[in-house]
């Protein structure tokens, strides 16, 4: 992001943002804080900045402390830019029972960066996180508002080219359409 | 198979949709409820269907309604928690993304028991696309007014929307997901005072998990006695199971409560045995937080009986020899598993998850995963596997939420059952290489 770019939502978002806050009792706006925060960083490159934070808390009318200490708790937040694509691989029991560290592994030799590590291109950060509730189709990631389930290297290897060739980034907010079932 | 209330549709195609869910006797309990039915008398029927929470704690429905507060003029909530993160458990997703319309249903129908105005269903963030299945599943039934200004021509109204979470464990535990539905960080509240009487903004709330929610539609539909019928003793009706690790099937099942324990595992129609033939080891059945055990205390109690997927036969023997049903995430291991680095994950994880507001749960958690870690890397001694023990000890029932807890429960089931592994590691350090140590433990030649 260029550093003087003006940090605000386009129309379709801020009009967004307005709906969602009128989904609770007046004076309870603040709920709205959590699903502004997440339309936020799928605006503004993936992450929260101060300035992004603070631009959210004007939008709610609280301080931007407040706006801070929400984005610091959960985990979904990321308080620094990250990659295009953050890779998010399960490890907890039954995804490490299934082979979730080979995935790891993986992925670590494939794109010859450490676990936590962004690409220098920007395109991937590895992430490992806990339990994402797809323990029966084990190991699993997930990238974005997607989860890939049963994956095995090879399905690995796959997903990366083509999120590569695509080079876009990918959001908690992007949902397609539809999902097979 | 046996009987099915919730999943009974879940592979008709399309059911999804408003239409084919309609098709199939979708609403019709809303429909019942407002118009051959006051609040009085459905949370009645709740209470004699028997049904207990399904997101862990398994507390009557009913009696739980019946604590929440009335007085006038103030509002009153339904909060659904969609916040599935136990470990081992995947059943609300698959509920919410196959079968929508079952939870908003069970939704109104439940919001005119407790006379709410307005309900939120809280749903863990990375389940973001499950939210988007949920918000156009509550359109249609905007639609098709089941939602909204006096639903029926009842004077009846109520408004239903899909809150989305941003990656918190904790915000599972009731008063925490209160908290972040309010855009707080998700902190545990001191109770008294509970929900019932002080919930959202101060309101008088109720939070269910989906599943319970969903069970409500058939409880109206067919009566709480006909439910009370279906399952055994005081576990009643049916139970989703995510069923995960060493099986041959993994997935969701629901089941008339009272199935063996022995049948889930190795019937075809269920999990299907263990993955390649191998052998049992240990099973955790009721999600993460709920004690492990080893293969001959799962299959049967100390008491010779055959083990019941039931809050009360599970539960036999206490947390010596038994465990809980708990979310009914159960995991399987089989011979192969090391059960000190299933552990790990384990601490790792409440680790992770712990909000950081009582000490003995920051501090616990971090230092339980820090001495597993020592002992997987080959540096731990005996007198670690008695530290672990005691910092265990120390949580439990000192902490404001029941993380503590779950943290806590875990560690001790491991050690109570499987010490000679932990001393093993301890004892032979050069052995420890990944599950190459567990072939020889138990004299397995490597696949």
């Amino acid at each position: 992001m260029a550093a003087n770019k003006k940090i605000e939502f386009g129309e379709e978002t801020l009009a967004l943002c307005h709906k969602l806050m009128k989904r609770y009792p007046e004076g309870k706006q603040k709920s709205a804080l959590i699903p502004i925060l997440h339309l936020a960083q799928a605006e503004f490159d993936g992450w929260l900045s101060p300035e992004v934070m603070e631009y959210v808390a004007s939008i709610l009318k609280i301080q931007a402390i407040e706006a801070f200490e929400v984005a610091s708790f959960y985990s979904m937040f990321n308080l620094k830019p990250v990659g295009k694509c953050q890779l998010e691989i399960c490890r907890t029991s039954s995804c490490w029972l299934m082979g979730a560290e080979d995935v790891v592994r993986h992925l670590e030799k494939r794109l010859g960066i450490k676990e936590g590590e962004t690409t220098p291109d920007g395109m991937f950060t590895i992430k490992t996180v806990e339990c994402l509730g797809s323990c029966g189709t084990a190991p699993m990631m997930q990238v974005g508002a997607d989860y890939y389930e049963n994956l095995t290297l090879e399905k690995v290897d796959q997903l990366l080219d083509t999120m590569k060739s695509s080079g876009k980034r990918k959001s908690y907010t992007d949902v397609a359409e539809t999902r097979p079932l | 198979m046996g009987k099915k209330l919730l999943l009974e549709h879940d592979h008709v195609p399309g059911i999804n949709t408003y239409s084919v869910y309609r098709e199939k006797g979708g609403y019709a309990s809303v429909e019942k409820a407002l118009k051959t039915m006051t609040p009085e008398s459905l949370v009645e029927e709740v209470k004699k269907s028997g049904l207990r929470g399904r997101g862990g704690a398994g507390f009557p429905t009913g009696l739980k309604w019946s604590f929440l507060a009335k007085p006038p003029g103030v509002e009153r909530y339904l909060v659904c928690n969609a916040d599935e993160s136990e470990p081992g458990t995947f059943k609300d997703r698959y509920l919410m993304e196959r079968i929508p319309h079952l939870l908003v249903e069970g939704m109104i129908t439940s919001s005119f028991a407790l006379g709410a105005k307005s309900s939120y269903i809280y749903i863990r963030g990375e389940y973001y696309y499950v939210a988007k299945i949920l918000e156009k599943a509550i359109e249609e039934a905007y639609a098709n007014g089941w939602l909204g200004k006096n639903i029926l021509g009842t004077d009846f109204s109520h408004d239903c929307y899909v809150q989305i979470g941003a990656g918190a464990y904790i915000c599972g535990e009731e008063t925490a997901l209160l908290e972040s539905l309010e855009g707080k960080r998700g902190n545990p509240r001191i109770k008294p005072p509970f929900p019932a009487v002080a919930g959202l903004w101060g309101c008088p709330t109720v939070v269910n998990n989906v599943e319970t929610i969903a069970a409500v539609v058939p409880i109206v539909n067919q009566g709480g006695d006909a439910y009370a019928q279906i399952g055994i003793g005081k576990s009643t009706g049916t139970k989703l199971i995510s069923a995960s690790g060493h099986i041959n099937k993994p997935g969701v099942y629901e089941l008339e409560l009272g199935l063996p324990v022995e049948e889930f595992i190795y019937s075809d129609a269920y999990c299907g045995g263990i993955r390649g033939g191998r052998k049992l080891k240990a099973v955790v059945a009721g999600g993460s937080s709920v004690p492990i055990l080893p293969a001959e205390l799962i299959l049967k109690t100390a008491k010779g009986e055959p083990r019941l997927m039931s809050y009360e036969s599970l539960g036999d023997g206490g947390f010596i020899t038994g465990t809980m049903l708990g979310s009914g995430g159960f995991i399987v291991m089989d011979d192969t598993t090391s059960i000190v680095k299933n552990l790990y994950t384990f601490s790792r994880f409440y680790h992770h998850e712990s909000c950081g507001q009582c000490s003995p749960c920051r501090e616990g958690t971090g230092w339980m995963e820090k001495i597993l870690h020592k002992i997987l890397d080959g540096h731990g001694t005996l007198a670690d596997v008695d530290l672990l023990w005691d910092i265990q000890s120390k949580i439990e029932g000192k902490t404001i939420c029941p993380l503590g807890e779950a943290a806590a429960w875990p560690v001790a089931a491991a050690i109570r059952h499987f010490r000679s592994e932990f001393e093993d590691y301890v004892k032979n350090p050069g052995n420890i290489q990944d599950v190459k140590h567990y072939y020889r433990l138990n004299n397995l030649q490597p696949a």
